[in-house]
Parts: structure tokens; sequence; C-alpha cells
């Protein structure tokens, strides 16, 4: 590996950044990382997630899943706002991803076109 | 799939679901012998003997197995269309190898793609989990290691958006390097 110190350099720029974040749950993007999933171009969109929230600054958790059966509508993304319910997003392109995060992230609005499910997760 | 290193997100998965917390990859490209392999090995659970022939057999319509043998068995078809062959070597307990061969200039050979972007995905959804990345080619290799990189960061986590951007600035030079002078 090269340029360790320019890690070196990074994780004390990101740490004084980690200072000032609050405690508070941080909302969670979920993608679907099955094998459909990603033939039907997954990491795409993950890329276009990761894209957007460092555009914007956001403090999100970007996670994965496994198969979960809705094939037909990959690739999926689940947004999770903090007391809110889970809220499925399938046959998505990377400029539906800018949609639900401006709209439903930052915004508060689930995208009612591109929502397939909802869960209630009992506000988890 | 249209790129190996999609293959590889997907093997991965396996390995993953397998509850693996270190997973190596290999890849070779051997120009002179006209062969690329592909290593994907992990420390998970592992499959039992009598079972490793039903996992990569599509039909197999316990939903369990299925889940992990629809991928491979694409990826073992992805090698032999280009005159190649996978096969999976496993011990329970102790973790699982794939291992997959292709014919290079084969006119049927799926390209390698995207392979950054592949560990960086893997990286930013599993940060918990360690990979070593090696790559040979022609003799020239370099080694990428997720748990040099966490002894590096200390407390700060490695999926936090500089870091995920520098590794794959990273990556992306190493590979250059790599196949510097050669293309
Ligand atoms: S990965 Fe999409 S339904 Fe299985």
């Amino acid at each position: 590996m090269k340029s360790l110190e320019e890690l070196r350099e990074l994780r004390s720029k990101v740490q004084k950044d980690l200072e000032m974040r609050s405690n508070s749950e941080r909302p969670k993007i979920i993608i679907g990382m099955g094998t459909c999933g990603i033939a039907a171009g997954a990491r795409k969109i993950l890329k276009a997630v990761m894209k957007e929230i460092d555009k914007r600054g956001l403090d999100v958790i970007v996670t994965q899943t496994g198969c979960i059966g809705m094939c037909e509508k990959e690739p999926l993304l689940d947004v999770k706002m903090p007391g809110k319910d889970r809220v499925t997003y399938g046959n998505l392109t990377p400029a539906d991803v800018k949609m639900i995060i401006v709209e439903h992230v930052i915004n508060g609005n689930v995208v009612e076109d591109l929502a397939i499910a909802r869960f209630d997760e009992g506000g988890n | 799939m249209r790129e190996l290193s999609l293959h590889i997100l997907d093997i991965v998965q396996n390995s993953i679901a397998a509850d693996a917390d270190l997973i190596k990859l290999i890849i070779r490209e051997d120009i002179a012998k006209n062969l690329l392999i592909i290593v994907i090995e992990d420390n998970g659970k592992g499959i039992e003997s009598e079972d490793i022939s039903r996992v990569v057999d599509p039909f197999v319509t316990s939903r369990k197995t299925r889940e992990v043998g629809l991928g491979l068995s694409l990826f073992r078809e992805a090698s032999r269309r280009s005159k190649g062959d996978m096969k999976i070597e496993s011990e329970p307990g102790k973790g699982t190898r794939i291992t997959a061969y292709f014919e290079y200039n084969n006119i049927d050979r799926v390209p390698l793609g995207d392979i950054v972007g592949t560990i960086v995905a893997l990286i930013t959804t599993n940060p918990e989990i360690d990979f070593i990345y090696r790559h040979v080619y022609e003799g020239r290799e370099f080694v990428f290691s997720t748990e040099e990189i966490k002894a590096e960061l200390g407390d700060v986590s490695i999926n936090e958006y500089p870091v995920l951007n520098w590794i794959e600035k990273n990556l992306n030079e190493e590979l250059r390097d790599l196949y510097g002078g050669d293309l």
C-alpha cells in the first residue's frame, strides 16, 4: 500500500468531523445485494447513493441485505428513517437514487411513485 | 453478469452469509499461459462435502441452498464458456475456497470490469469484515489489505467517506501501475 501518510492525515480530519456529529439515530439506506440484485445493477445504485451522500455531506449509514425474493423489482433499496417505517424502493436507476435522497432522506417524504413496500419496524 | 467483478461481488456475498470475517481475493493474470485465475477464500462456516455438488445445481429446490447455488452456478458457467472451470473446496467450520479458471484471450471470456467498484462496495457495506485483495499481472503484483488500513485508522471507521474515497483512488493507482507499460 502506498501513501499511508495520506491516510494518517485523513484520520485526524475525519476525527474532527466525528466530534461534531450528533449522537441521534442516523438514517439507514439498505441495498439488495443478492445475485439477481447484483446482476440488475445494485453496484451502480450503491455508487450513486455514495456519491449523493458524499456530495451533500449527509450522515447516513449504508448497508446491504441478501436476497429478499423480489427479483423482478431489482435493483432495490430501502430507506429507514429514525422512528419511521422502512420503505422499499424498486426498479431503480441512478437518477431515482438522487430523488429518493433529496425527497425522503433530506425532506422526509416517501417517494410514492417508486415505493413498492412498507414495513412497520416499530420505530426502529 | 457482464463483468467478472460482478461475479466476484456476488460470490463474496456467500462468504458473508457464511459468517466469514476474513475474505481473500486473488486475481492472477498470466498472459504467457493464456490464463486468468480468480480465487475467493473465506473463513466462514463452510459447506459439508455432500452438499458441495448440490450448491452449484441451479435446480436444487431447497430454498437455503438455492440462494448460494445460483451465483456459483453462474460463475461456473462463465468459466466453462471460456474453456475453464470452477472448483469448490470447503471444510465445515474452517471456510471455503472457490477457484475459477478462464482462458485469457477466449472471445467468450467476460471482462474483469470494475474490480475497484466491487472492492469499495464490499468495504462500504461490510466495514467489520476484513478483505485482502491480491492482484498478479505478468509476474508483477500488489496486495491490498483492510487490516493494514484499519490499523492506521484506529477508532475511525473504514467506511467514512473520505477514507472510502482514498481507498478508491489508491486502488486505481495500484492497478494502473500494475498494468503500467503493458497497456
Ligand atoms: S437477489 Fe433479488 S430476489 Fe434474490
